[in-house]
């Protein structure tokens, strides 16, 4: 395994009850690259994010086996869980704006940590908006509720969350599903903006996403790698599975 | 051209049919209600001033009024709730919140649900055998209030375990995702979206605690108390009390010449605080409801 991965997936299963959705999947992910993941519904892209900050520990019926390590430390034996958390920010398909204060919800994951001084807390909310995409939209109201903003403003506000306690990896879990094109557009460019500081992992379900953004992309199917490279060969003439053709030029199935 | 067909007609026939049938249906409910009301509030008319809800019992309880009574339910409903809503709401976040599906909570929930479907008389042998005797409280108010608090508990944890479940699961997992514990979680977004629902179930359980009779008549209530007209500490804890319910008993079956519209202006009282306690859980959860966050 390279000496500059950022994350290192060995081996990994996760069954719900009998049910095995990941069949024992290796891979790496280097520092700093936007790391694209493709595949249709149930293909485990999502239980792959959530077995790698252990929110999958939420699921009780869950079994994980195999290694995860994030800077060469093994998730699964981590002493303090929710400095994991912290360092892998976590972006759901659906945007999710806390019932909270446009400056709470930002401010909350920087309170958890025990950061109570106001004038940190200031630099932070206006770093992560700005850095969302969102800060002069809503500079002037940050005290009214962040569950009143419009679709496209909350999923921007859960990407400044997720930015809010200085994540060195960003999880993006098709973020784009429930937002315009023309917002998808803004935080498509917020993203390569954002990689010069952390990893990006893209989960997408538009494959021409992934083209755009991603430098390599792994496409998953019913729990297993099929193909993982760079994305100019994914998204090129000659991929080395046919599979994969089939599905990025939607002649899959 | 769009002529009604015999099929069409028939099925707008059994539509209007089903429709008169429901709406009469939920109509007589509110018949017989109206017919208790007004019943009791015209036998009672003669009875109902300030002064009987000040005055003490006179004559042997067949005149006067039913302050003794009415202090001694404020006291047993405000006792069995402090103990009892505290308890149920940490139960509640508990086996909500932080409990797994494991054998011990599935005993623990369905302990919740027997207590809930337990008769009062059984709570009232209860609160006898361990509050009056075992625990040496004697026939006092705090036996009375722990009785009525362990008849109310169950309906509490399952009221408010119903108004945490309405917090969607979204927000928490937002909040886990951004490394926050449960207890940060609870504290910042669950608790504060489900305190009115909270609140409206354990309100609603007054009317619980006011009206039981068998609990209270087994471990604390009493027949006569002596009781200065218009007094509000008239109780220690240690002491026995009257309470509305207890003596709308009696009066009704106990007491010979009790004048008629005594018995009616008490149960006017009891059914009037009981409403109106209702009334104020319910202008709350509007308030904090119009005050919704998402």
């Amino acid at each position: 395994m390279s000496a500059q991965a950022h994350i290192q997936v060995q081996d990994l299963r996760l069954a719900y009850g009998t049910r095995e959705v990941l069949h024992g999947i290796s891979f790496d992910i280097r520092h700093n690259e936007i790391f694209g993941i493709i595949g249709p519904a149930q293909s485990g892209k999502t239980s792959l994010l959530r077995c790698i900050n252990r929110t999958i520990d939420f699921s009780p019926e869950a079994s994980v086996s195999g290694a995860i390590t994030v800077d060469g430390e093994d998730v699964r034996r981590t002493k303090d869980l929710f400095a994991l958390r912290r360092r892998i920010g976590m972006v759901a398909p659906l945007p999710v704006g806390l019932p909270l204060s446009i400056y709470d919800n930002v401010a909350f994951a920087p309170r958890c940590a025990g950061m109570t001084r106001k004038t940190d807390l200031d630099a932070i909310v206006e770093q992560c908006l700005r850095q969302a995409a969102l800060w002069d939209e809503v500079k002037d109201r940050l005290s009214s509720l962040g569950t009143k903003l419009s679709g496209g403003q909350q999923q921007r506000l859960t990407i400044a969350r997720a930015l809010s306690h200085q994540p060195a990896i960003l999880c993006l879990d098709e973020f784009s599903i429930a937002i315009d094109p023309v917002t998808t557009m803004r935080i498509e460019d917020v993203i390569k903006e954002l990689r010069r500081d952390m990893t990006v992992i893209l989960v997408t379900n538009l494959t021409q996403q992934a083209r755009r953004l991603a430098d390599r992309t792994m496409f998953l199917w019913n729990g297993e790698i099929i193909e993982l490279d760079s994305s100019d060969i994914i998204f090129g003439d000659q991929p080395r599975d046919r599979r994969t053709y089939e599905y990025v030029n939607g002649l899959f199935g | 051209m769009f002529a009604e067909t015999p099929f069409v007609r028939s099925k707008r026939r059994s539509e209007a049919f089903a429709k008169w049938l429901f709406f009469a249906m939920s109509a007589a409910m509110v018949l017989p209600l109206l017919l208790i009301v007004g019943y009791l509030f015209v036998k009672a008319a003669p009875s109902l001033n300030i002064n009987f809800l000040l005055d003490v019992p006179r004559r042997g309880m067949t005149q006067g009024g039913i302050w003794p009574a009415f202090v001694g339910t404020v006291y047993l409903v405000f006792i069995s709730l402090a103990i009892s809503a505290p308890v149920g709401i940490l139960a509640a976040v508990y086996l909500n919140e932080y409990a797994r599906d494991n054998w011990l909570n599935r005993m623990i929930n369905l302990a919740v649900i027997n207590l809930a479907g337990v008769p009062s008389i059984v709570h009232a042998l209860f609160g006898l055998g361990a509050f009056v005797y075992a625990a040496r409280l004697g026939y006092s108010i705090l036996s009375a209030s722990l009785t009525l608090a362990i008849m109310t508990l169950p309906v509490i944890i399952a009221s408010t375990r119903e108004a945490l479940a309405s917090v969607p699961m979204s927000f928490r997992e937002a909040c886990w995702n951004v490394g926050a514990t449960r207890w940060q979680t609870i504290r910042a977004v669950v608790l504060p979206n489900s305190i009115s629902g909270i609140l409206t179930g354990v309100i609603l359980q007054v009317s619980r605690a006011a009206g039981e009779t068998a609990p209270i008549m087994f471990t604390g209530a009493v027949f006569f108390k002596a009781v200065q007209k218009g007094e509000v500490f008239a109780y220690h804890l240690n002491e026995q009390c009257m309470a509305l319910s207890m003596h709308l008993y009696t009066i009704s079956t106990q007491v010979p010449g009790v004048k008629e519209s005594i018995p009616f202006a008490t149960a006017v009282v009891l059914l009037a605080s009981v409403l109106l306690v209702n009334a104020a859980a319910i202008t709350l959860r509007a308030l904090m409801r119009s005050r919704k966050k998402w």
